[in-house]
């Protein structure tokens, strides 16, 4: 790294206008029911972006929203829903009644998209794996296709590599290169970040290169894959951080019943997305009460790891 | 239904843990008879020690806290894979006389209905050495057969697994509902082995969506003990999962 390596810190805005064009596909929720790209997704509304393909395992109430903001003609996930509530009504709708748009599912598990994501990352076509044999999704999914094996007696299942064009990913932390330190449960980031063509990190604190250097083992995401870091404190919220901010499940619930129905969900999206035009205006929304409540009571470091010589 | 789950975890086994009732059920078994059991999750964490408070999700912090692991999801997916997990629990929107389960397309009144989809749930159905579902016990959750598998359980009957490929060592192995316990037989068919107490045969019958056949050494699934229901209590305090 020369001292002159230019700072890749930018918007969020600039972030979504420069590298998530309509039409691309866009890797998002790959750290689970951890650290969604809340924040991202609802500049990716306002930009009103189309024909988007998303990519992820489990995405919460992000997918939801997206594709009920008409973002989306496209899902390539495990599951698609909200997680502590059950379905997901936009996704419902969406599927069975095409509001606002039809879209096409490709139906994965999670190991299977978890695997498709590690092959990209691996540079190789597929890999294979005896999951999703006698599954209906092999009907409806033509990226898993059997195969016997070369080697053994076995029939197994090739899952073709998934690259998606962007990757937009959470971080705890993170420099301005994009050299990032996750840590928590970390679902199929590190694979996402190798595999897509491009990665936006969003991060929760921006530190100098050498609090990263400092414990290069929590660096699960090098810099040179990166093309842009946004500074977004709270960028997740109401999906948690590990250290940062709690689960808001209250807030899980209430997108359940607002989004029940297509004209309660375009209010909430009016009140919670279009009108809102950054993550901070969205925190005061929120309110002070609602911030304290999520925040960490009691702190849990790790044991500091000596990296001496 | 939740402490007959917990009950199908053997102390010292690993565990594959899905969403929502799995948790409880995993959470209950380490605190009552399966201390030594080690609980994996599709998101990237391994505990040995119960997680303290309330799940909603397995990604809640507390859930991170004190974990023995945290990592890729790649990372807990290949122990299933190699055939290590001992059993995986799952949830269901439709399950069969075999055992296949439907979380993808459902049914209301007539009309198609979107599901989430397989989550984790595939995965685990065909790779885990036994797979125990939970799910209410009425007609539109025990079907004949469904209309999609997501999840394949025993297929049409006996040597199905083995002829798509599946791993020998894997399958279904206990239904647990909200009126009784539903295991397997040779033919691959579940058939119902208890029933909860205080509940009708005929109730258990009307309620499935084929013809149940019945053990000949049926027997009453035992009460919860005070020790159980004390230990749901406290994982579950306010009932958001444990509603009945």
């Amino acid at each position: 790294m020369t001292a002159a390596a230019p700072s890749k810190i930018v918007s969020m805005v600039q972030a979504i206008a420069e590298h998530v064009p309509s039409g691309s596909s866009v890797l998002m929720g790959a750290e689970l029911e951890q650290m969604i790209p809340f924040s991202a997704g609802h500049e990716i509304i306002r930009q009103r972006r189309r024909d988007l393909t998303l990519v992820g395992p489990i995405s919460d109430i992000l997918f939801d929203q997206m594709i009920g903001a008409g973002c989306v003609s496209r899902v390539m996930a495990a599951w698609v829903g909200n997680a502590s509530a059950g379905v997901g009504y936009c996704f419902r709708r969406a599927v069975e009644r095409a509001i606002p748009n039809a879209i096409e599912t490709v139906d994965y598990t999670n190991f299977t998209l978890a695997m498709a994501l590690h092959a990209a990352a691996l540079g190789v076509p597929f890999l294979p794996t005896y999951a999703a044999l006698g599954s209906d999704l092999l009907e409806s999914n033509g990226n898993l296709r059997e195969f016997d094996s070369p080697v053994s007696e076995d029939r197994l299942i090739a899952v073709r590599a998934l690259r998606p064009e962007v990757a937009i990913l959470q971080a705890q932390r993170a420099d301005a290169l994009g050299n990032s330190h996750l840590w928590g449960n970390l679902g199929v980031a590190i694979d996402g970040a190798r595999a897509s063509r491009k990665v936006i990190v969003v991060a929760e604190e921006i530190v100098a290169p050498e609090v990263i250097a400092s414990d290069p083992n929590r660096t699960l995401i090098p810099g040179f894959l990166v093309s842009a870091v946004v500074h977004e404190p709270w960028g997740a919220h109401p999906s948690p951080v590990q250290g940062y901010y709690g689960r808001d499940h209250a807030f899980f619930a209430e997108y359940h019943e607002k989004s029940r129905k297509q004209e309660d969900f375009e209010g909430w999206l009016e009140d919670w997305v279009l009108k809102i035009p950054s993550r901070a205006q969205y925190m005061m929304k929120l309110g002070s009460s609602r911030i304290a409540d999520l925040k960490v009571r009691e702190h849990a470091f790790t044991a500091p790891a000596d990296f001496g010589f | 239904m939740v402490a007959a789950a917990a009950r199908e975890i053997r102390d010292g086994e690993l565990v594959f843990v899905g969403m929502r009732l799995p948790m409880i059920a995993f959470a209950l078994a380490k605190r009552t008879h399966a201390p030594g059991a080690t609980g994996l999750f599709e998101n990237g964490i391994i505990r040995d020690a119960p997680a303290a408070g309330l799940l909603y999700t397995m990604g809640d912090p507390p859930n991170l806290y004190k974990s023995t692991f945290c990592g890729e999801m790649i990372s807990v997916m290949s122990f299933l894979q190699q055939g290590r997990v001992n059993v995986g629990f799952l949830g269901a929107a439709e399950v069969d006389r075999f055992g296949n389960l439907n979380t993808t397309w459902g049914r209301r009144n007539g009309q198609p209905v979107r599901l989430p989809g397989s989550g984790g749930a595939c995965d685990i159905a065909c790779l885990a050495q036994r797979t125990v579902v939970i799910l209410a016990h009425d007609p539109q959750r025990l079907v004949a057969r469904v209309g999609h598998i997501t999840s394949p359980g025993n297929g049409s009957g006996a040597g199905w697994r083995r002829a798509q490929g599946l791993p020998a060592r894997s399958g279904p192995s206990a239904i647990i509902t909200t009126m009784g316990v539903l295991r397997f037989g040779e033919d691959g068919e579940a058939y119902l082995a208890s029933i909860h107490p205080g509940i009708r045969m005929e109730e258990v019958l009307g309620n499935t969506g084929w013809t149940l056949r019945v053990a000949d050494d049926l027997c009453v699934t035992p009460e919860p003990s005070e020790g159980e229901l004390a230990a749901i209590r406290e994982i579950d305090p306010n009932h958001f999962w444990t509603k009945t």
